[in-house]
């Protein structure tokens, strides 16, 4: 027999007990799991973001158009190496529950800009010369099962009236982080509508992407860019794409620092549980620790034994945990609307952390008993009635 | 041959609520190699608390306390922990066997802190059942066992690791008549047939007739 035998056989001795704080920790490193990985794919959009790149979006807010004739001033900025140019155009498709991000882009130099976006050289050529035409991403042509030849209606609101894109290119992710959900389409087919319907709002673009020689004058080129103009009826403002993602997440900042807070607070209570667990079962062992010390079995004997018996069932609840979170992310995935969380999968980082966090209760919970079986007289011990 | 135990002027006394309550007085006392050894006396009067003592899984308030050559009252705790697995047989009056093993790993569990191979540990623990008369049994879980089977264990585990000494604190205590009647002649057999020392405290006048000697304990003096 081996001292292992005897941990497996303590740490089941109560199966009611051991298997509801088995559950226990498995529910809690599923919620924990899940819980991750909501706010990494909260965060994606930040992740995804590329330091050589810079966002120019008007002053008071980025609901608010810039003027087309911006981007030849823009272009003029001493390390700037290219400028490319969207407007948010949003829209229905299906219905109003079909939620993913449509842009009207600058065909030209979107993806040079955007080298993350794979879009076929043949494709691209054909997406660049039909003004009509656009861009999905993978996950988007998989959700609504659509290939290049399709054409996607679209109810207009920001920009009214039916539309109608025929797709020229499915452009696939390069990274993981890399938002696949996105349909692209032509500005300029947008604004020679626009110029014959509503004349007086052509010629604006949502906001300009800049892409620099070398990030770390980023700063210095924002500033430059601002400048140009500064007290004209468009004020600019510039800032790295990654501060401009961050900053559409600090609405939401609240809600995810609370998920955070929460997801380490499962722990800290399954700690509790799993504590208590260890700290019962321990005590009412007493007379057997007293025996086992009798016999000669020393200190770290009993520390193996206390704390072997604590990993078991804190392991086991973790591995079950773990387990049970891929299947239960990957259904969430199906049920969440696409564009809503791009990126939605369990990071290497959420299982490592889980998995430390489940060792760290197993460890954590056997200390009170451990301090309790070492400082335990023999005597007293076998005086002890639980 | 000077005695195997040879306790000498122990005091002992347990401090509760910071008074000290005196347990044992000065007690001296010797006993042979060989000896089935018992110690009677009223509730109370500081059997256990001797035996104990002589044990090794407490110590004395004052005096020395001689196991063969060794003053066992002079050893740490570590030491005091192997000088006790190589050394003592322990058998209580509640058996005390761990619920989740067989009897069979029950009485291996001493073993398991010496560096015998798997062979010989198998070997030992099935010479043990047999003088116990429970190799049918061995796969059996205490609860499955009655007292007297439970306390035959209890008596194969003190002997597994052939100790010098058996200490026994009451271990007809819990069973009935007949029970009682087999574990002391068991006992009486581990004496003579196998030469061990034995310290048996007990109550029960009929468990003491096995006894090579007897000495009374009351109010913590040995009369
Ligand atoms: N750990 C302890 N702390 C305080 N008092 C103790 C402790 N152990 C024993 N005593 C006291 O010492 C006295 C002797 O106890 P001991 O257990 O040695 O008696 P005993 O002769 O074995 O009695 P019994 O026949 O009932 O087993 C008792 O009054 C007991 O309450
Ligand atoms: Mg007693």
């Amino acid at each position: 027999m081996k001292i292992f035998k005897l941990v497996f056989k303590n740490a089941f001795r109560h199966k009611l007990r051991s298997f509801l704080t088995i559950l226990g920790i498995a529910i809690a490193v599923i919620a924990f799991g899940v819980l991750r990985t909501v706010v990494t794919a909260w965060y994606v959009g930040v992740e995804a973001t590329a330091a050589n790149r810079l966002v120019t979006r008007q002053a008071v807010s980025f609901i608010f158009p810039l003027p087309y004739t911006y981007r030849d001033k823009i272009q003029q900025v001493p390390g700037v190496s290219q400028v490319t140019f969207a407007s948010w155009f949003q829209g229905v498709y299906i219905d109003k529950n079909q939620f993913f991000a449509r842009f009207a882009c600058d065909a030209e130099t979107m993806f040079d800009v955007y080298p993350e976006f794979l879009l076929s050289k043949k494709e691209l050529e054909t997406f660049k010369r039909e003004q009509n035409s656009c861009v999905v991403g993978e996950d988007i042509a998989k959700q609504y099962k659509l290939k290049v030849g399709d054409v996607m209606p679209i109810e207009g609101d920001i920009y009214p009236g039916r539309w109608e894109f025929v797709i020229r290119g499915i452009y696939k992710p390069r990274d993981k982080t890399t938002d696949a959900t996105q349909m692209l389409f032509h500005w300029n087919y947008v604004n020679e509508r626009i110029k014959k319907e509503t004349p007086e709002r052509a010629g604006d673009v949502g906001w300009y992407i800049v892409k620099i020689k070398d990030p770390s004058k980023s700063g210095l080129i924002s500033k430059q860019i601002d400048d140009l103009f500064k007290n004209s009826n468009a004020e600019t403002k510039t800032e790295s794409e990654r501060a401009f993602a961050q900053s559409f997440l600090a609405s939401t900042s609240a809600i995810i620092t609370a998920m955070n807070i929460l997801s380490f607070v499962i722990i800290g209570i399954i700690l509790l549980v799993l504590g208590n667990t260890m700290i019962m079962s321990a005590r009412e062992r007493t007379r057997e620790y007293a025996v086992m010390k009798t016999i000669g079995f020393s200190g770290s004997h009993l520390i193996g034994l206390i704390m072997g018996e604590s990993l078991v069932i804190s392991i086991i609840g973790g591995a079950l945990g773990l387990t049970l979170t891929f299947p239960l992310i990957q259904g969430l995935e199906k049920v969440i609307p696409k564009g809503f969380f791009p990126v939605f999968e369990i990071e290497p980082i959420t299982i490592i952390l889980a998995s430390i966090a489940a060792l760290s209760i197993g460890v954590l919970s056997s200390l009170s008993p451990i301090q309790r079986a070492l400082k335990m007289k023999i005597v007293e011990g076998f005086r002890f009635v639980g | 041959m000077p005695p195997i135990i040879q306790v000498k002027n122990i005091s002992k006394s347990y401090t509760r609520d910071s008074f000290a309550i005196p347990v044992l007085n000065d007690i001296t006392l010797d006993i042979e190699e060989g000896e089935f050894f018992c110690l009677m006396g009223p509730s109370g009067s500081g059997k256990t608390t001797l035996l104990n003592l002589i044990a090794g899984i407490d110590k004395p308030t004052k005096g020395n306390i001689f196991i063969k050559d060794t003053d066992i009252t002079l050893l740490n705790e570590s030491s005091l922990a192997k000088w006790r697995a190589s050394n003592i047989g322990f058998v209580f009056q509640f058996y005390n066997l761990i619920p989740v093993l067989t009897a069979y790993e029950n009485i291996e569990l001493p073993l398991m802190l010496t560096h015998l191979s798997k062979a010989e540990k198998k070997q030992h623990v099935e010479a043990a059942l047999n003088v116990v008369g429970l190799t049918d049994r061995m796969f059996h879980y205490p609860k499955q066992l009655s007292g007297g089977q439970e306390q035959r264990v209890a008596i194969a585990r003190a002997i597994v690791t052939d100790p010098l000494i058996l200490v026994a604190d009451e271990p007809t205590g819990d069973l009935d008549k007949n029970s009682a009647a087999e574990i002391l002649i068991l006992l009486d057999r581990l004496n003579k047939e196998f030469k061990k020392t034995i310290l048996m405290v007990t109550h029960d006048p009929h468990a003491a007739e096995k006894a090579s000697k007897i000495r009374h304990l009351d109010k913590g003096d040995l009369i």
